[in-house]
């Protein structure tokens, strides 16, 4: 499903070049559940931005479903973001003027399902994470294991097969954590492919693959007994 | 994403915020509003004018001394000249132009008029009897001045009607003596109530027979002659005519001018119409200066949402969506605020002459599209800029956005 070789990305902070990633080759088959782990500055986020088309490599070839994504337009990009793939933040990044459910709606709206057709297609998403009765409620109504949840549901509105999740657990409480972290599980028994970027030794140890990044480079890649 | 739902993002964003999208669209109402209410106030200044000039008779030739310019222009009713305009030139134009019905000769000045104890400055026409028919100003009560008052330089006075007012009151003025610089004239009329026109007051003028007010301002000449013609075809003819007559008079020259009322509502309505667009061009620069509240506001707001930005790119919108409803958003304040101006404009064009009625305003349709499209075209250009800089915000930097 994903095809990363060699790459390289290169941020140019005034006149220094700091390199974020070097030469990673990473291949994800459908259907797994990935942890990406590392200390900060390792190029965890980096990678998942650029896994997740907001970012393009400096050099190397990133393969999504088979096809070359350094090439694609900004408009493709943005397609793909849209339909293939879900993203859920450590900070929610819910839009605060917006209900529960028209958040969950606003994928809907750039994949171009009308109006009267998004509620219906949202409000399962909502029911199937727990929050039928909080649908009308807006996000500061809401708790923060709430919230994320709605991000999830949001990120699921049009049924992408990838889903990344950057510390999805790190805002939250350990419970309202966990709660998360099933309801991830669940997506992926799903057949939904998961990545999820976590510090946490529990979160990773309920994936099937770690993935250990240090200096911008894998340094550790093993399935999980 | 269509068309609808970016009015509906546009507005709920517009909504979310009420004070300061009113304060960015008073901008817009001000300058739209000042564009409306001035140019309705040149137009209506036009329409007056015309309406007065058509007013003052038809197929009027005001013939001055001394020779200024071929056609329209204004000029000083004694521009420094060889040889002066005579009763007798307007005499001889009454015998011989057979196409005139009239030719009336006047002098003009101010004098001291006093009754009993009353007196004040006034301004004194000469003329003849067909004055009341070339202006169209006819006596109330008494008589007018007759042909035997111009032969024989009687001093006789016809009184506007303010004038009486003030000398006389309620008394009977007909057959009572005043003095017009020193001199005893004997009043004879009193003229029709008129009020005011192109900024003179009509009733407070006094007439006297034109051989006594050339007596009384001590000249042999005459300031104007006011000719007219019955027909407009017969116009040109009848100017040939006075030059024919004229020319022959003064020697083989042309020292005279002839303007046609024609003439003089064309330059008028060429004055007024620089003048309206003057007006329109200076409260243009208000609502130029309402499109940069705009701007200020956008790229507030494009900062102020940066993390909806980045979210929404994040979602799946492209360049263009993000581009599509900052733009919206601008031209929404904009032309809502055209809108509100256009109201109060009008608004405040139709009051205006019910409270200031020297203030002639009319409104036009042009004037009213033209605001309009033209805040509508503020809110565009002046929403490009913001809603580019919005929609090429790199997503991942938006979303790390505090």
């Amino acid at each position: 499903m994903i095809e990363l070789s060699n790459i390289t990305k290169i941020y140019r902070m005034g006149n220094v070049d700091i390199t974020v990633l070097s030469n990673v080759s990473l291949s994800v088959r459908k259907g797994e559940l990935i942890a990406v782990m590392g200390p900060s500055g390792s190029g965890k986020s980096t990678l998942m931005n650029m896994i997740g088309c907001l970012d393009r490599p400096t050099s190397g070839t990133y393969r999504f479903e088979d096809r070359e994504i350094s090439s694609m337009t900004d408009d493709e990009l943005a397609s793909i973001r849209n339909v293939k793939i879900g993203f859920v933040f450590q900070t929610f990044n819910l839009l605060p003027r917006f209900s529960a459910l028209k958040n969950v709606e606003l994928p809907l709206v750039y994949s171009g399902v009308p109006a009267r057709l998004r509620a219906e297609r949202a409000m399962p998403l909502l029911r199937q994470v727990g929050l039928s009765d909080r649908m009308y409620h807006k996000p500061t109504e809401l708790s923060g294991g709430q919230q994320q949840r709605v991000a999830i549901a949001r990120a699921l509105a049009n049924h992408p097969p990838l889903l990344l999740a950057d510390e999805p657990t790190g805002n939250l409480d350990s419970r309202s954590g966990v709660e998360i972290l099933n309801i991830l599980t669940g997506l992926n028994e799903q057949g939904v492919t998961i990545m999820i970027v976590t510090h946490d030794k529990d979160v990773a140890a309920r994936c099937k693959r770690t993935i250990n990044l240090k200096d911008g480079r894998i340094i550790n890649d093993r399935v999980n007994a | 994403m269509n068309l609808l739902e970016t009015f509906r993002v546009a507005f709920e964003a517009i909504m979310s915020n009420k004070v300061r999208s009113g304060l960015t669209m008073l901008g817009v109402i001000i300058g739209v509003m000042a564009v409306i209410l001035l140019v309705s106030i040149g137009e209506g200044a036009q329409v007056y004018i015309t309406k007065e000039l058509t007013g003052l008779g038809t197929n009027l030739l005001i013939i001055t001394p001394g020779k200024t310019s071929t056609r329209g222009g204004f000029h000083p009713p004694s521009a420094g000249t060889a040889r002066k305009l005579t009763y007798d030139d307007s005499l001889a134009l009454r015998r011989r132009a057979w196409l005139l019905t009239d030719a009336v000769p006047l002098v003009f000045g101010t004098g001291k008029i006093k009754y009993q104890n009353m007196g004040r400055d006034m301004m004194i026409i000469g003329t003849t009897p067909e004055f009341q028919r070339v202006r169209n100003l006819f006596v109330g009560t008494g008589n007018y001045l007759s042909q035997g008052d111009v032969d024989s330089k009687s001093k006789v006075i016809v009184l506007g009607t303010k004038v009486k007012e003030e000398l006389f009151g309620a008394e009977n003025p007909l057959g009572k003596v005043v003095t017009l610089s020193d001199a005893r004239y004997r009043v004879i009329g009193v003229m029709q109530k008129k009020g005011t026109s192109l900024g003179m007051d009509i009733d407070d003028i006094v007439y006297v027979p034109v051989t006594s007010g050339q007596e009384l301002f001590d000249t042999d000449a005459l300031f104007e002659i006011i000719a007219s013609t019955p027909r407009s075809e017969d116009v040109d003819r009848a100017i040939a005519q006075i030059k024919d007559i004229l020319i022959r008079r003064h020697a083989h020259k042309e020292d005279f001018t002839i303007q046609t009322q024609g003439a003089m509502l064309s330059t008028m309505n060429t004055i007024l119409s620089v003048l309206t667009a003057v007006l329109g061009g200076i409260a243009g620069i208000s609502l130029l200066v309402g499109g940069i509240g705009i701007m200020n506001i956008m790229l507030v707001s494009v900062r102020e949402r940066t993390r909806e930005i980045g979210i929404r790119k994040a979602l799946g919108a492209r360049n263009k969506d993000i581009m599509a409803q900052f733009m919206i958003e601008a031209i929404t304040l904009s032309g809502a605020g055209g809108v509100i101006g256009i109201l109060l404009g009008v608004g405040l064009a139709l009051l205006i002459p019910l409270f200031v009625t020297v203030l002639p305003t009319s409104v036009s349709a042009w004037s009213i599209i033209m605001a309009f499209t033209f805040s509508a075209a503020v809110g565009v250009f002046f929403g490009v800029y913001p809603a580019r800089k919005a929609a090429l915000q790199d997503p991942i930097h938006a979303l790390r956005y505090e």
